[in-house]
């Protein structure tokens, strides 16, 4: 028997043609997850720049003066705001003229002079948290430069870390984020083509034309899986080089591994689609399906929320969501090199999700055929 | 008012003219009066305009070129006046029967003290009193139709606007609606009845007849028929040649339109022609020739220009099925439960190869789930079914590669070319390579579809999108074919064209299994079987059916719908007494 008949055949050039012939739907295959692509970059960056910061100096000393100027020559900072007093500080937090505010105490200068160790004190607005905690990691980078420059020994002797961001050393977000949404964008975009297939099938009353001529189930179902694979397989190659080339984020890892991680990736997705679009009567029934399924599956994948921080019952649930492993690969292969034994590792779940839900998918298939 | 509109009229419509940016206007200019009392039918096939004209007439749309008066004044201005029943949606599905009466009554400003009068006497008319309180959606075919009638009657109007009452409605229920119109005009109200049903249109007082926009016919409907009364001619006396007997008469020049009545055959001859004897026929010694009444149908093939030649092409190039004495399909005790309701209940009879057999009954009887069942799209819960000698269960691919489907609803894909189309359906039946190519070849051919080849199958005018669905089910040229209300909705010429093929195909050795609404369409079969709440009723030649049906009735020569009508009330009376006896 041969393996590619007549029938796969005529079944996948249909199912390619009934994707493309259309022009909304030839639109909506290439066109918005682009323009998600490069939405979502700029409007889920997690730096923080352009801020202002207040300065309440009490010590008017040259240490502070310099210190302040560092501050106001970093990138990150717009301008520093001189606060008289603490209760001008209060206020200017308090309306959210700055997000924080450092304050030099009177001894600054002279415990420098001395030799002792001199400290800083720094507010940061709490409603803010996340933009805040970022920006207190700047001052005390900044801070603590000052100091191993005045005394080198001082700061090796306490023993104070020096922090180096590996695989990311400029702590550019863009390097996180462009990534992660290769992998999310292609999820959702992957999901809402094959949701369509078989229901589409149904509403249009070609189902029956379908499952009275002697094409197989087997062949039916691969002829569904093939247009979604090759789209999704074409968006992701895409994304990665606009990645790269449109916004520099360097792609250390193989790109034949990424291929092999992206086409596992796709089945485990298709077979999920598929299972939504068996469930389906109509194409709105199976439109809502894949919404429903996407966004757990996104907010489970560890993208907008560490799984670490979930409860343990549902970081157990994340096992079974694809988009948890390839997330792991894409971000592994474009900044830490990933090698392909650890690669493996996270491939092997890919495919027994792709397994089990291909297998559910052709089971609920048959099973609703009447 | 430039012409004053003559007072015995409810509605007058002057030249309308809508486009909806096809290649043809929806309507071309059409002139249309309803007067009152009378029953004013708007006949023609599916996509003639109907729909559009009432929906302009109801105002509901307004016409780009041409004037409407509804009672001297805009259909705007008469809404109160206008009782309207659009094909679809016109009833709340989840909405009970009485809830549905209600919401009309409040959207038509009926008096809250005057509803309950109101609503008896149209629950008594429509005999729907016993269901006040069943959703719309869980009543039959026929009772929808009657309870969409009621709610458009809630007040009464003077002009009431009937779209396709009759579309999915059994002949009994038909009947009925018929009866309710005629109640109606009594009372002096206009109606305008729209239909496909060619023999509906005798029934109405004068008939508008529309085909692509454009008015064939107007007139009182016995000016069409009776202009050919002289020309029809039942033709008998050739046994079990009546294929090719048709096949041979419609061949000849002076025959325009032809069909299968029992054993007998029916022409139309064309305009001039001497009406032929039965030795100038040809058919064979024992051939009668009879005069016999024109119908409407006739009328309108004629204006349309005639029927197709006897000859198919398509069964001229079909390869010839070898005889066998199995039979091609075979059904055993075929049962389908869904939950607690039997769907189909014991369904037996056998098809011998190169027969035509008929599976007739109302909407919802069970012939649909029977269909399914021998076809593999159904598993039933008891019994077996056979396809060209495939067990259903045990071999359920190779019964499906020697079966052509053609479903009741276009189910091609109407994003893809016509080209497209046969290039997949030769791929899903294992035609490859130059197998492939020949078979779209020699049926783009047949169908003359190569003047629509690269375009989406879905805009395809109706006739084409027939003749597609037909091609892509043949082009493998299966034994046995299963066929499931081919010919609902499209015009006669396009209907004979399609018989014509089937016959042809029967003389080939093909088996055909169809469903069919159309009785007449009933007489084309070898056999058939009736299918009323479940459960065969009655089988055998349409002539024996006949036959019983007038041993019933009493009556002398009845049609098809006769027969139909008798063998489903004395299976009524039946089970009453069944059920007395239990």
């Amino acid at each position: 028997m041969r393996l590619i008949t007549s029938r796969l055949r005529a079944m996948v050039v249909k199912e390619i043609l009934a994707l493309l012939r259309d022009r909304k739907s030839r639109m909506v295959l290439i066109m918005p997850p682009l323009v998600q692509l490069l939405i979502f970059t700029f409007a889920t960056t997690l730096d923080v720049k352009n801020v202002d910061i207040g300065l309440v100096d009490r010590s008017g000393g040259a240490h502070a003066q310099e210190l302040v100027q560092r501050i106001q020559g970093s990138p990150q900072f717009r301008d520093v705001i001189v606060l008289p007093s603490t209760r001008a500080m209060e206020e200017a937090i308090d309306k959210q003229k700055v997000i924080a505010a450092l304050v030099i105490e009177s001894d600054f200068d002279q415990k420098i002079a001395r030799g002792q160790s001199a400290t800083l004190g720094l507010v940061l607005d709490g409603r803010r948290s996340n933009a805040a905690q970022i920006l207190g990691g700047y001052v005390s980078r900044i801070a603590s430069e000052y100091g191993a420059e005045l005394r080198p020994e001082m700061a090796r002797r306490a023993g104070s870390s020096e922090i180096t961001n590996w695989y990311n050393p400029s702590l550019d977000f863009k390097w996180f984020t462009l990534p992660s949404l290769v992998a999310i964008i292609v999820s959702v975009a992957g999901l809402a083509i094959t949701s369509q297939s078989i229901a589409r099938e149904r509403e249009l009353g070609t189902f029956d034309q379908l499952m009275v001529s002697p094409m197989r189930v087997h062949e039916i179902l691969l002829g569904m899986m093939v247009p979604p694979l090759l789209v999704g397989m074409f968006n992701g190659v895409l994304f990665l080089l606009v990645a790269k080339f449109a916004f520099g984020v360097p792609f250390t890892g193989s790109f034949l591994l990424f291929l092999v991680a992206m086409f596992l990736y796709q089945m485990a997705l298709i077979g999920m689609g598929l299972l939504v679009s068996a469930s389906s009567m109509t194409q709105q029934q199976a439109f809502l399906g894949s919404f429903l399924a996407t966004t757990p599956l996104i907010l489970l994948s560890g993208y907008a929320a560490p799984i670490d921080n979930m409860p343990d019952w549902l970081q157990i649930v994340t096992y079974a969501d694809p988009i948890r492993y390839f997330l792991i690969v894409v971000q592994g292969l474009f900044l830490k090199a990933m090698p392909a034994s650890v690669v493996f590792h996270q491939l092997w779940p890919l495919a027994i999700i792709a397994a089990i839900s291909l297998a559910a998918a052709a089971w609920l298939f048959r099973a609703r055929m009447e | 008012m430039a012409e004053p509109i003559p007072a015995n009229i409810v509605a007058q419509a002057r030249g309308i003219v809508k486009s909806f940016g096809g290649e043809k206007p929806a309507l071309g200019g059409v002139d249309l009066a309803v007067t009152p009392g009378k029953v004013t039918g708007l006949v023609g096939p599916d996509g003639a305009g109907k729909t559009t004209l009432i929906r302009i007439l109801a105002g509901l749309m307004t016409p780009d070129a041409g004037e409407v008066s509804i009672l001297g004044g805009s259909p705007a201005q008469r809404l109160d006046s206008i009782g309207y029943m659009p094909q679809r949606f016109g009833l709340y599905e989840d909405l009970t029967v009485r809830q549905n009466l209600l919401l009309y009554a409040e959207l038509r400003g009926l008096p809250r003290d005057a509803q309950e009068a109101v609503f008896k006497r149209l629950l008594d008319f429509t005999d729907l009193a016993r269901f006040q309180s069943r959703p719309a959606g869980k009543l039959s075919g026929g009772m929808k139709q009657k309870l969409g009638l009621a709610c458009a009657l809630v007040s009464t109007p003077p002009l009431l606007l009937l779209d396709e009452p009759g579309v999915g409605v059994d002949p009994i229920s038909r009947r009925e609606l018929w009866a309710m119109v005629a109640e109606l005009t009594k009372e002096g109200i206009g109606v305008l009845w729209s239909t496909a049903y060619l023999d509906e249109a005798e029934l109405c007082d004068s008939v508008y007849l529309l085909s692509e926009g454009e008015l064939l016919f107007s007139g009182p409907p016995a000016d069409l028929t009776g202009a050919i009364a002289d020309r029809v001619i039942s033709v008998t006396g050739f046994a079990d040649r009546r294929r090719l007997a048709l096949t041979k008469a419609l061949d000849r020049d002076d025959v325009i339109d032809g069909t299968l009545q029992g054993r007998a055959i029916r022409l139309l001859i064309g305009e001039g022609h001497p009406v032929p004897d039965a030795a100038a026929l040809d058919l064979g010694p024992d051939t009668k020739v009879a005069p016999t009444p024109a119908r409407f149908e006739d009328g309108f093939i004629e204006k349309l220009g005639g029927g197709p030649e006897g000859t198919s092409k398509l069964a001229a190039a079909y390869r010839e099925i070898p005889p066998s004495d199995a039979p091609a399909i075979e059904a055993k005790g075929l049962t389908r439960v869904f939950g607690a309701f039997t769907a189909a209940k014991d369904v037996s009879f056998t098809v011998p190869r190169g027969q035509a057999f008929g599976l007739l009954g109302p909407n919802g009887a069970g012939k649909s789930t029977t269909f399914k069942m021998l076809c593999g799209l159904l598993t039933p819960t008891s019994g077996t079914g056979s396809v060209a000698g495939f067990d259903l269960r045990r071999s359920a691919a190779q019964a499906r590669s020697s079966l052509g489907y053609m479903a009741q609803k276009f189910s091609l894909y109407g994003d893809l070319s016509v080209g497209q189309n046969l290039d997949f359906f030769a791929g899903a039946y294992d035609l490859s390579g130059g197998d492939a190519r020949e078979a779209i070849e020699r049926v783009t051919q047949i169908f003359e579809l190569e003047q629509h080849y690269k375009r989406n199958a879905g805009t395809l005018p109706l006739g084409f999108k027939q003749r597609l669905a037909l091609a892509c089910a043949v082009m493998h040229q299966p034994s046995v074919l299963f066929l499931d209300e081919p010919t609902s909705g499209v015009d006669p010429v396009m209907r004979r064209e399609f018989w014509t093929h089937i016959n042809g195909l029967v003389r080939r050795g093909v088996t055909v299994l169809v469903t069919t609404h159309f009785m007449d369409e009933a007489e084309y079969c070898d056999q058939v079987t009736l299918i009323y709440r479940s459960r065969q009723i009655a089988s055998g030649p349409p002539d024996a059916l006949k036959a019983q049906a007038g041993a019933l009735t009493g009556a002398a020569d009845p049609t098809m719908e006769d027969a139909f009508i008798a063998l489903i009330d004395a299976s009524d009376a039946n089970r009453d007494e069944e059920a007395e006896a239990a």
